[in-house]
């Protein structure tokens, strides 16, 4: 008898079409392009701001307005959709013991979430909310 | 097989990571809604208040380590989903992902002293 | 009174005809108790002699019967009829080369398994003579999770990472070298580093998480291998900052 082994293919670009397992998986890496262009788009604004008021009145020019304003909302959906995703796998990668005892990894999850609360509220108060 | 030297990548990307999801959400709103939103009032983020804000060594530090490693965890992610998505020069792909971070961080650090 | 039958859809492939795996359709009886495996031994039994499948304890602890049903890695013993549609689809586990039928190649995960060194490795040798190892209920709760993986590969059939690049050690071979690095009678961390945090190790795991959706035992790979990610990073740390200490 002889062997012959067969190996399916596979999309390579494709793959995770199918099943929302994957495309979910995708929707969480994608995150980080867009709070990555945010994160670049604040540092031009940081560069702006050294350079004077004209050029920083040039910056929020460019970024403000309705298309600004609707890249703002989709980053912010996938940056939530990160802090939610994040959040949920740190107990997982940082199983905690009180004594002997596990602690529950929903606790866990709900401490990261009102630490979120406390830290976003504070930067508002920074900025003179 | 080698010890990689991955953990330094990585351990930026999971400090970045945890910096990202505390704080790139409120920030979103603070940016760039929360004036349209009436969470701010409307001078919150002139050219004067946002220049006071960063006037303390502190601020400058914050802003920076905040950033330096939101941008970081973004360049590594980002690294592994061009791979994801099948793209298959990763040397070619880290150099952009980390040259692009590697870039923002050293604007920062000529632009942050200068405010 | 007509019996109520289930479609399966089954992979076949036969080295020495086929050029190409495809469906072939058997019509089983539903009964409310069957799982897939007993729709499956009706189709060698009763329909088609050729149909070739691993299989053993039909009770999930052996881990021989893993496929993929509807597109789900599962393992057919542990999956009711009366849980899926009325056609159900049989594939062999992803990701691994097809032997024959349902029956796929499982070398590579054999192979990388080994690698791990997945045994006690202990300070000193201890011979029976010199009586038990002592562990606390504690030490033990430390790793008992990961000693439930029964190497069904379900979570190789779901992690995408193995599917772009079989060079990555994988799920299982990574939850079992942690299970014995958690081990208070181990020492080999060190000595499985070399694998576990080699870039094909730890480090081509990207936390889909889907391993540990599909493991039937709750072994949670995915958890073990980004607590490993962490020990391994702190350890690289560690050596960098102090060079030559021996873990």
């Amino acid at each position: 008898m002889s062997r012959r082994p067969y190996t399916r293919e596979l999309s390579n670009t494709g793959w995770w079409l199918q099943h929302p397992r994957y495309i979910r998986y995708m929707m969480r890496e994608l995150s980080a392009a867009f709070i990555g262009s945010y994160v670049v788009i604040l540092i031009v604004g940081l560069w702006q701001l050294s350079r004077g008021e004209a050029a920083y009145q040039a910056f929020l020019a460019a970024v403000e307005g309705p298309a600004g304003l609707a890249f703002a909302v989709i980053v912010l959906v996938f940056a939530i959709y990160h802090t939610y995703t994040w959040f949920q796998v740190t107990p997982k990668a940082m199983p905690l013991k009180l004594g002997d005892k596990p602690v529950p990894g929903a606790l866990i999850v709900a401490a990261h979430w009102f630490g979120f609360g406390v830290v976003s509220v504070v930067m508002w108060l920074l900025v003179g909310g | 097989m080698a010890r990689s030297n991955k953990p330094i990548v990585w351990g930026l990307f999971a400090a970045g990571g945890t910096m990202a999801a505390f704080v790139v959400p409120g920030l979103i709103l603070i940016t760039c809604l929360g004036v349209p939103l009436g969470l701010l009032s409307a001078d919150a983020l002139s050219y004067v208040n946002v220049l006071e804000l960063l006037q303390h060594p502190l601020s400058k530090l914050v802003t920076f380590a905040v950033l330096f490693l939101i941008i970081w965890h973004a360049a590594h992610r980002m690294r592994i989903t061009a791979h994801d998505f099948g793209v298959r020069r990763d040397k070619l792909v880290a150099s952009i992902c980390y040259g692009i971070a590697a870039a923002g961080s050293l604007l920062m650090i000529v632009a942050l002293p200068q405010i | 009174m007509s019996e109520q039958t289930i479609d399966l859809e089954i992979l076949r492939y036969d080295p020495e005809q086929d050029q190409a795996p495809h469906f072939q359709t058997y019509t089983v009886p539903y009964r409310e108790d069957w799982v897939v495996l007993d729709a499956i031994n009706y189709v060698k039994d009763e329909l088609d002699r050729t149909l070739s499948y691993r299989w053993s304890c039909h009770m999930a602890v052996c881990g021989s019967c893993g496929m993929v049903v509807n597109g789900e890695p599962a393992l057919a013993c542990d999956t009711f009829l009366r849980d899926c549609s009325d056609r159900i689809r049989v594939e062999p586990l992803q990701n691994f080369p097809i032997e024959r039928d349902l029956v796929v190649v499982m070398d590579d995960f054999i192979d990388k398994l080994c690698s791990v060194k997945p045994y006690i490795v202990p300070q000193h040798e201890k011979s029976v003579d010199d009586g038990q190892y002592l562990q606390t209920p504690a030490e033990l709760a430390r790793f008992n999770q990961y000693t439930a993986c029964i190497n069904c590969l379900l979570c190789y059939s779901a992690c995408p990472q193995y599917a772009l690049n079989d060079a990555f050690v994988g799920p299982a071979a990574l939850a079992l070298a942690h299970r014995y690095n958690l081990d208070s009678r181990d020492v080999g961390r060190g000595a499985r580093e070399d694998v576990v945090a080699s870039n094909p190790g730890i480090w081509e795991c990207s936390f889909v998480g889907a391993c540990s959706e599909v493991c039937p035992k709750s072994v949670d790979p995915a958890a073990a291998i980004q607590q490993t990610k962490i020990a391994s990073t702190s350890d690289y740390f560690m050596n960098f900052l102090m060079p030559g200490k021996r873990r």
